[in-house]
């Protein structure tokens, strides 16, 4: 199954004085600056990428507070018009009896946003010091927050199938609160983050750090 | 060091997520490159993808179509009832600044996977034909690959389940025909996705024209 194989020790490009476009993986010789085959920028590591990270991830942050702090969805009834926010509506959730459902909401819009701007920061930390976490289990933690960053929008969905569909005359209408556009915002800074980061540097940190040790 | 013009290393293959180095050996068709290191599938050649994905692709442009214009859902509570279609869902967020949240999600629901439908059918027709490739192709591939994250509609079909969950207790909701060809839609754009190796792609776009 498994045909790319090569004895011994796995290489990096780097050390073999190649430099591979991270956007078609076409390879070519160190000192190459652009992809001739998809025009990409070709660059051994990207020196400029963890300040793109951790921009992206403070705005991304920024907006998910208002996104919490603001209503998400307007309920108008016959009487009374409601107002209520992420956990807001989860906990009025819980007070009518359907746990499960608010544990999906609490677990959907606020822990998986949450663990996803750690899980980003501890990345972008650790390829700068010494991590005690393996190289294989960093790679697979990216490639999780990766994956998952976009599910977040189901929220954004949820809302707008909502606010569409339960426009019912005087008998009730949904309608979206400005935490929705916060949210989205706050999903898509953190999805362009994550994008920012290059996994390549996960596993060239030990690397560097032992080149170093050899000059001191 | 060699100068910008110099030739590509063809005899190499390097995983892309954790730059490992291989000595590149082409798979066999059903069979797959895997990366040693980090387990990043590299090369997955299938006889007859191309035919297959622009199959796929051209099933896909209908459906998207068809389910975007179609009554999608329908809910009724007490002799009321209202229905919308997908494009009246993505443009919910209608009124003051929240309308540039409608244009993001219409696009990332409906015209987001359209346009790469359309770039990858320009780019694998030509290559499925042995044809020279399409003009600006690899551009059009990069622009398809770089958009593939915000491609949402199997997200958006999720969203649909939690929010019926959401209010099939407060009122009675009924499936259009737009439901079901979404429902559709999302399995084939998922098997496309997979369908797709992206290196023998590239492979082909590299090439000089062959003829």
């Amino acid at each position: 199954m498994e045909r790319a194989r090569q004895a011994g020790e796995i290489l990096n490009a780097r050390d073999l004085g190649v430099v591979a476009c991270t956007r078609c993986a076409q390879v070519w010789p160190i000192g190459t600056r652009a992809c001739n085959r998809c025009g990409h920028r070709v660059y051994h590591r990207d020196v400029k990428s963890l300040q793109r990270v951790w921009a992206l991830w403070l705005v991304g942050l920024m907006c998910y507070i208002p996104a919490n702090l603001y209503p998400m969805l307007r309920t108008r009834t016959l009487l009374t018009v409601q107002e209520s926010t992420i956990v807001g509506g989860a906990i009025e959730l819980i007070e009518y009896g359907s746990v499960g459902v608010a544990l999906i909401i609490l677990i959907a819009s606020v822990a998986i946003p949450l663990a996803k701007f750690m899980a980003i920061a501890f990345l972008a930390i650790s390829v700068t010091r010494p991590s005690t976490v393996s190289k294989n289990q960093r790679q697979l933690l990216y490639e999780v927050v990766e994956y998952i960053g976009r599910w977040s929008m189901i929220d954004i969905f949820v809302v707008a199938i909502l606010s569409s569909l339960v426009q019912l005359n005087v008998l009730v209408a949904i309608s979206p609160g400005p935490a929705s556009l916060f949210f989205a915002l706050s999903v898509i800074f953190t999805m362009l983050s994550a994008q920012a980061f290059d996994s390549r540097m996960i596993w060239d940190a030990q690397r560097w750090r032992k080149g170093k040790k050899d000059h001191e | 060091m060699s100068a910008s013009a110099a030739n590509p290393r063809e005899d190499l293959i390097v995983c892309p997520k954790c730059d490992a180095a291989y000595a590149l050996v082409r798979p066999a068709p059903g069979e797959r490159a895997v990366c040693h290191r980090c387990h990043t599938v590299l090369i997955t050649p299938r006889r007859k993808a191309g035919v297959q994905i622009i199959a796929l692709s051209f099933a896909i442009l209908v459906l998207i179509t068809a389910a975007a214009i179609f009554p999608f859902l329908s809910v009724s509570v007490g002799g009321a009832r209202n229905t919308v279609s997908v494009l009246d869902a993505a443009l919910a967020f209608s009124d003051g600044p929240l309308i540039v949240l409608s244009l993001t999600t219409a696009a990332l629901i409906i015209f987001i996977p359209l346009t790469r439908v359309l770039l990858s059918l320009y780019v694998l027709i030509p290559i499925v034909l042995d044809k020279p490739p399409a003009r600006h192709a690899a551009q059009a591939f990069r622009l398809a690959e770089a958009l593939r994250p915000w491609s949402m509609a199997e997200i958006f079909a999720i969203g649909c389940a939690v929010a019926l969950v959401k209010i099939s207790d407060l009122a009675e909701v009924g499936f259009g025909p737009a439901f079901w060809l979404f429902a559709g839609l999302v399995v084939l754009v998922v098997v496309q996705d997979n369908f797709l190796c992206r290196w023998s792609v590239w492979n082909a776009l590299g090439k000089p024209a062959k003829s």
